[in-house]
């Protein structure tokens, strides 16, 4: 199992050199933005520009961007969106809200998600089956934009209970900026709460067949008992990892929903950064994403090893 | 009992049957192939069938609307800007739809009177129906009196009235010939704004007024008195046209501007002389005038005829990269394996943007959006084909073939793929909504610009709806309604197909 984990995590991180590596040749061929003469920071990024070598060869300039990240953890001065600014405290400024917004959206749509999972896999084969099947079949196929819509439309236009955007300023925890938050919650959840469904159904469908559970019934349990005890603890074999996989996950946002609800997290960051274009914004945060999606699939990869032992045995031989 | 066996006459023996050849009956039933099995399933299925009935709508939708819809994508007006979907002759009929409908609150009496006053100028009434009235106490110079407020419904095309123009002589002229020949009354008489206490800005106004917010003073029978220019000397141009009711014959209909005409003109009528109809939006209109309805069509052919192609190219690459990991497995297997591994691991938005930022100046914007989904887009395929590979290769048929002299190639295209064909194509049909859905999101973040190429596509559609999101949400229903069908019932034929093919994986779901 360690050996495997170590295997994997070596894999990632040169997967990570290499994707990174490429980015950043691409981006460092096209000619950086141009600088606009009366602005008080020109002199600063241009020293800054020339410290890192932008008139060297590529591969000596991606040499200087590995030193100074991995030494300094300096990523680099923005040179369109925050004129002069370093890039990786804005990306720190807005880490939060991000992180604030998808922990609501996880908190309310995984165990609504699994409930509805194991309410539908118990009722399998009845009008409430259908109906939810049915529903989560939908709710996956809608692209989340139009949830979007649909909430800002009914609640936040029609019925007033809720504002349009998320307020601005930082304090994260009063209650205003909780209702604020709602709309984009909401609309994160619709698809998480789908999936959460899905997988929970076809998990314990599948495992409400199998033989022991007809022992555990043949033994004297009731069918609550033999469901919490022997099904739902193999379902768990396949949910928990995913539920591992989106807490991984929160950190990257919605490019989407943070975009419509102006949340300023860095979703929106990424989007302006290509917009704008801003070059070293654009690195940090291609490469933060790469980290993320790479991290996610081996911690789920991993803790499917943790949770279930006959999948550790398996990856031994 | 004594019985003997030994001896038994000839005559006790009798033939069972003699009038036939006994032979295994002839089976009836006509054999069926894999295909005709998995198509009798596929039917069962009801919601697929249906889904499959609406993708073929939606298809056909997209095909015919650009071309029966009489509106261009690429001609639009830029006056009749997110109006409510509208057609004259359903809106004649009153029953509430395709009338160009708006909510107007709390509009005063004032308000209310000037929107009175477009109706019975031009003839098209804007207000369609009073919803409510409140009366409210209101302070007016010292004194508590009662103000009523209006709720109104009015219809957004008749609301624009009159608007100020200037036009050319020869334009003039064309606008007279236009109304001598169709009988429609473009251009109205010119008022003055110092007949109407100073108002510059409202060319609606065309009646005697009592203060500059427009109040209309009324005559004792409660109607509007007419306070048309007939100064001769002011006129621009010779008018020899249509004149509006009630007109002596001395209204001017023109003001000289310096080498042109200044006119009052209805701008619904003006429209008809633009484009040569009535404006008529089945689905309305959005933030730039487009028709929703032509627009829904153009970026639907778009989306669908993309993801086909973009499935088409990444079927064949991924087929052919997963047959050979697949088959000749080991070291192979692996570096294959790395390989998709690393282009794995790059997320889409990035692969898009890169391309975008180089090739789209080389090659166009769409020809590097289409590489960015095939740079990526076949991983999914060639893991699936290689999984199908390692499920068959080991088994007896191979063997035979093998044994046979068949060479790599032909085992590996002639007699494993076509057993994992079923599997494949399954997974096509749910690749589509996944493309679609991408590059309705990349459209819709603005990432990839087809407006100048296509005109529009879905995601630029609902990007503008959402900016106007209160004002004209039709701007944003109808295109969300045929991405959300479009997307469900594609995922739900795709899921039909798939259990139909591989009945053992029913109620599998990934």
């Amino acid at each position: 199992m360690l050996k495997y984990t170590i295997q994997r995590i070596l894999f990632m991180l040169l997967t990570l050199f290499v994707i990174i590596g490429m980015c950043f040749m691409l981006i460092r061929m096209l000619p950086p933005a141009q600088l606009d003469p009366t602005d008080i920071h020109k002199d600063i990024i241009e020293a800054r520009r020339e410290a890192m070598g932008y008139n060297k060869p590529l591969l000596v300039q991606f040499g200087i961007f590995l030193r100074d990240v991995l030494l300094h953890w300096d990523w680099g001065v923005s040179d369109k969106l925050y004129v002069g600014r370093e890039v990786f405290s804005i990306f720190a400024e807005k880490m939060p809200a991000t992180i604030i917004v998808n922990i609501y959206s996880i908190i309310l749509s995984i165990p609504i998600g699994i409930l509805l999972g194991i309410f539908a896999a118990l009722k399998k084969n009845t009008w409430i089956d259908h109906t939810i099947s049915t529903l989560t079949m939908v709710v996956i196929s809608v692209p989340s934009f139009v949830y979007a819509f649909v909430i800002q439309y009914v609640f936040s236009y029609k019925l007033g209970w809720l504002p349009f955007l998320m307020n601005p300023g930082t304090d994260y925890f009063t209650w205003d900026m909780f209702v604020s938050m709602l709309p984009a919650v909401m609309s994160l959840s619709f698809g998480v709460i789908a999936g959460f469904t899905r997988t929970t159904r076809a998990e314990l469908t599948e495992v409400l067949t199998s033989e022991f559970m007809l022992l555990a019934r043949t033994k004297g349990l009731t069918k609550a008992q033999a469901t919490i005890r022997h099904a739902l603890k193999n379902c768990m074999v396949v949910i928990l990892p995913s539920i591992f996989g989106q807490f991984i996950g929160v950190m990257s946002g919605s490019l989407i929903i943070e975009k419509i609800f102006s949340i300023p997290g860095v979703g929106q960051l990424y989007i302006n950064s290509i917009n704008a274009p801003d070059y070293p914004m654009f690195i940090m945060n291609t490469a933060f994403y790469t980290t993320i999606g790479l991290a996610a699939s081996i911690v789920v990869d991993i803790s499917y090893g943790l949770i279930d032992p006959r999948i550790r045995m398996g990856s031994k031989k | 009992m004594n019985t003997t066996y030994e001896y038994i006459p000839k005559e006790k023996f009798e033939f069972k049957q003699l009038d036939a050849n006994l032979h295994d009956k002839k089976l009836e039933t006509k054999s069926r192939g894999y295909f005709a099995d998995a198509m009798i399933r596929f039917k069962k299925n009801k919601s697929s069938v249906v889904a499959a009935w609406i993708i073929l709508f939606l298809v056909v939708f997209s095909i015919l609307s650009p071309i029966i819809s009489i509106n261009d994508i690429k001609t639009y007006d830029d006056t009749y800007t997110n109006h409510p979907p509208f057609i004259k002759a359903i809106a004649d009929m009153e029953i509430g739809i395709f009338d160009g409908a708006i909510p107007r609150k709390s509009q005063s009496e004032t308000q209310k009177l000037i929107w009175e006053a477009i109706g019975k100028e031009t003839g098209l009434n804007p207000v369609i129906r009073v919803v409510g009235t409140t009366v409210q106490q209101e302070k007016y110079r010292g004194q508590m009196r009662d103000v009523t407020y209006y709720e109104l419904e009015n219809n957004k095309y008749y609301e624009r009235g009159i608007v100020y123009r200037v036009l050319s002589y020869e334009e003039f002229a064309k606008i007279q010939q236009f109304q001598n020949e169709t009988g429609i009354q473009v251009i109205y008489p010119y008022v003055e704004s110092k007949d109407i206490n100073g108002i510059k800005d409202n060319p609606n106004i065309w009646y005697a007024v009592s203060d500059a917010k427009g109040t209309p003073k009324l005559d004792k029978n409660g109607d509007f008195i007419p306070v048309y220019s007939t100064n001769e000397a002011m006129a621009g141009a010779e008018y020899n046209s249509l004149r509006i009711e009630g007109d002596p014959g001395n209204y001017i209909y023109s003001y000289a501007k310096s080498g042109a005409v200044h006119v009052r003109i209805c701008y619904y009528n003006y429209y008809q002389y633009v484009n040569g109809h009535e404006p008529t939006f089945l689905f309305g209109t959005n933030v730039l005038g487009q028709c929703i309805f032509t627009a829904i069509g153009v970026g639907a052919r778009f989306s669908l005829i993309f993801a086909v192609i973009v499935s088409a190219i990444n079927l064949t690459i991924g087929a052919i990269y997963g047959a050979i990991q697949g088959y000749y497995g080991g070291a192979v297997d692996m570096v294959m394996d790395r390989i998709a591994d690393i282009l794995n691991g790059i997320p889409f938005i990035v692969v898009t943007t890169l391309f975008q930022l180089h090739l789209a100046q080389k090659v166009g914007i769409l020809p590097s959006f289409l590489f960015a989904f095939v740079l990526t887009g076949w991983l999914g395929m060639a893991a699936l084909t290689r999984k199908q590979f390692y499920r068959f290769k080991g088994q007896e048929f191979v063997l035979a073939a093998r044994t046979l002299g068949a060479s790599d190639w032909r085992l590996m295209f002639k007699h494993i793929f076509p057993n994992s064909l079923g599997t494949i194509i399954t997974s096509c049909a749910l690749v589509i909504p996944g493309v679609i859905n991408s590059e309705t999101s990349m459209t819709y973040l603005g990432i990839i610009n087809l407006q100048e190429t296509f005109g529009t596509s879905i995601g630029v559609l609902m990007s503008q709806g959402q900016t106007a999101m209160t004002s004209a949400p039709h701007a944003m229903i109808f295109p969300s309604i045929f991405i959300s069908l479009l997307l469900i019932s594609f995922n739900l034929f795709g899921n039909g197909l798939r259990d139909a093919f591989n009945p053992s994986m029913r109620g599998v779901d990934d």
